[in-house]
């Protein structure tokens, strides 16, 4: 099992252009406090939404990758956007949930995960390139290199510690962190 | 009663020359009669990137990350699909997000199926709550202008636009078997 801050850390070491998306909750906490970043969109709502706005971002800008980082929570609210994505094959789209089995901002209840449903079964259903779960600190620089370089969609079930870790709190204001990515991408 | 295969049926060619106007990129849909002729058209399109969504909601969320990227973006769904979108439009005004939806409208005029009822007769209500600004469109000869000028106030002023396509306008499903 993974510790969640050491896992996203080493995930955005050297990040360089990528762009970021994350899921609301601990998804949002662990990439601020991997250290914020302008290229970093941050939610703080609209569960399940997540990888659909990677999506979204993936298609618009086909020449920069784009990493949705999120938890297992949001990725089961939002589970029909796997087949979308299947359907559209973004080449540069890799998402990585941050897999606790548990719904962790409303008291610790487990989630399906927990019970054994399989993500990394769904996006090999849903046609996705790559789908594997990790659940060893070593396997971080390979899921890494899947984020820069690897043939997406990529699909990555990380299993990561039930625990609660401190609350690192980035922009909250939606224009701002909105007004913020778009600049930052339109300057690269 | 208008029927949906002998009279005005051009009016989706209208909404389509809209879009290649104002530079949409990418549609989500879910797939639907009423909107069948502009789907085809958005699909034949290479510079546009048609995606079929198994829920509306998960087309606020691509309008999201279409604009984050640069990317104008419009949404296609029935009445039905606005209920199943509205945690998800809070994405578009949290963040000042310019959208377009199209809502083809049901459970409103000689409609044949009462489930489409309760959603039909609550749509422009919930669209107004959830923050959108609303038109309805009655008749074919309306569609080039309020479609010209939702897309133009969506995109000018970043404001989500919704434009109802009335049931009368498309016709009420035909049922023949």
């Amino acid at each position: 099992m993974l510790d969640r801050r050491d896992f996203v850390g080493q995930l955005l070491i050297d990040r360089g252009e990528l762009l970021v998306v994350c899921g609301l909750g601990s998804a949002t906490y662990d990439v601020a406090a991997a250290g914020d970043h302008p290229l970093n969109f941050y939610l703080w709502g609209a569960m399940g939404g997540t990888a659909m706005i990677g999506l979204g971002l993936a298609l618009a800008r086909s020449d920069r990758r784009v990493a949705v980082i999120t938890g297992d929570g949001d990725m089961l609210m939002g589970i029909g956007s796997l087949a979308t994505i299947g359907v559209k094959q973004p080449k540069n789209l890799a998402i990585v949930v941050l897999d606790n089995g548990h719904y962790g901002e409303t008291g610790m209840q487990p989630s399906h995960t927990d019970a054994g449903v399989d993500l990394v079964a769904m996006g090999l259903a849903c046609r996705f390139k790559h789908a594997r779960a990790v659940s060893r600190i070593d396997e971080a620089a390979d899921v890494r290199a899947l984020l820069h370089a690897g043939e997406g969609p990529i699909l990555v079930n990380a299993r990561i510690k039930a625990e609660d870790v401190p609350r690192v709190l980035p922009l909250r204001d939606g224009h701002a962190i909105k007004q913020r990515f778009v600049e930052a991408l339109n300057s690269l | 009663m208008h029927s949906p295969t002998t009279i005005e049926t051009s009016w989706p060619d209208a909404i389509y020359a809209h879009f290649r106007r104002v530079g949409i990129r990418q549609v989500g849909y879910v797939p639907d009669a009423g909107h069948s002729r502009l789907i085809a058209r958005c699909r034949s399109d290479p510079d546009i990137a048609d995606v079929v969504l198994t829920t509306e909601e998960e087309g606020v969320g691509l309008v999201a990350g279409a604009a984050l990227g640069g990317e104008r973006a419009a949404l296609l769904m029935q009445s039905s699909g606005v209920g199943n979108c509205v945690n998800m439009f809070s994405l578009l005004r949290n963040c000042g997000f310019g959208c377009v939806v199209l809502v083809t409208m049901r459970g409103e005029f000689g409609e044949f199926n009462p489930w489409q009822v309760p959603m039909g007769t609550i749509t422009e209500d919930v669209l107004r709550l959830a923050g959108f600004l609303t038109r309805r469109i009655e008749s074919a000869d309306a569609v080039d202008e309020i479609v010209g000028a939702g897309c133009d106030m969506a995109f000018n002023g970043n404001l989500p636009v919704a434009i109802l396509l009335s049931q009368r306008l498309i016709g009420a499903k035909q049922w023949t078997r």
